[in-house]
């Protein structure tokens, strides 16, 4: 897909204020709101905001789906193994 | 000839499977930092399961000053992104000025964790271990005894472990970006040439993408 470089120029601001946000919600969520268990929700938010980060700053989104596999299978495997290592027995 | 049909923006790529073997080289150097960072979180999330978090180190006040450093490394993303969009344009002292930035906050973020975060944590009791050898030099070394001395020294080793190698990534990122930033400068550069930048900048979002997940597992939750 061809986009224009200013609408990329723009994208990438977007996509920072994007994280910002995240990140300040996630910042709120522990000091200001206290939840009795965060970890859903902050795993949900820093994973929003990784995939924001792979997408489009590291182009992912546009790019052949080659490299999101070489990308994303250790990361699959690297998911099991903390999973495993984390949780068994 | 053959050329790199997923990469209009390199000369001469050298292929054998229409993909530029330069980016699939990457990107598999970046699968392989998947694995050794997934290691050492591990290691930190078992050792958390078992001792705990000094909870006391990481409250509201303290969290401001990584808050702030995590804005830095999310905003030296940014610049990274918009310095390889302006070298696409063909604009070369946008491409200058934004890679400048990215360094500068790369290098503040590394300045600030080694020497304001750590030393602060070394001062409240938070060594590398059970000897404070790494922390010389740090203001008022407290001395601690019992339980919290306990989960101190456990906690301590698995943090500066993953926190310590993560800065040491972002300092090799700096460095990249500053000898990316050198050619830059004498015209190395260019609208049809720019695979160099995008390399730099793969590597860059990579580092900053591992401190997005550091920052909640160690410090959040």
């Amino acid at each position: 897909m061809q986009t224009t470089h200013s609408s990329n120029l723009r994208k990438y601001i977007l996509v920072f204020g994007g994280l910002a946000v995240l990140t300040g919600i996630e910042v709120g969520l522990v000091i200001f709101v206290q939840l009795a268990n965060p970890l859903p929700f902050l795993l949900a938010l820093a994973a929003a905001k990784a995939a924001l980060v792979a997408l489009f700053f590291m182009h992912l989104k546009d790019d052949t789906k080659w490299f999101s596999a070489i990308f994303i299978f250790p990361m699959l495997l690297a998911s099991l193994l903390i999973f495993w290592v984390v949780f068994r027995g | 000839m053959e050329h790199a049909t997923a990469s209009p923006h390199a000369l001469h790529a050298g292929t054998t499977t229409g993909l530029d073997n330069r980016k699939i080289g990457i990107w598999l150097f970046l699968g392989s930092e998947v694995m050794f960072f997934s290691a050492l979180i591990g290691t930190y999330l078992l050792t958390r399961a078992g001792t705990g978090k000094p909870v006391e180190l990481f409250r509201a006040d303290a969290l401001w000053l990584i808050t702030a450093n995590t804005f830095l490394l999310i905003g030296s993303s940014l610049t990274m992104a918009l310095s390889l969009g302006l070298i696409r344009r063909g604009n070369q002292i946008g491409f200058r000025i934004a890679l400048f930035f990215t360094i500068l906050l790369g290098a503040t973020f590394v300045f600030v964790q080694f020497f304001v975060e750590y030393p602060k944590l070394c001062s409240e009791g938070l060594w590398p271990g059970s000897h404070p050898v790494f922390c010389a030099g740090a203001p008022g070394i407290v001395e601690l005894s019992g339980e919290q001395l306990q989960t101190l020294r456990s906690f301590g080793s698995p943090f500066y472990l993953l926190t310590g190698f993560h800065g040491l990534h972002v300092t090799g990122g700096v460095i990249w970006n500053l000898f990316v930033w050198l050619k830059g400068l004498r015209g190395g550069f260019s609208r049809e040439n720019n695979a160099g930048v995008e390399f730099a900048g793969l590597y860059w979002h990579f580092v900053d993408l591992v401190w997005i997940v550091l920052f909640t597992i160690i410090y959040l939750l």
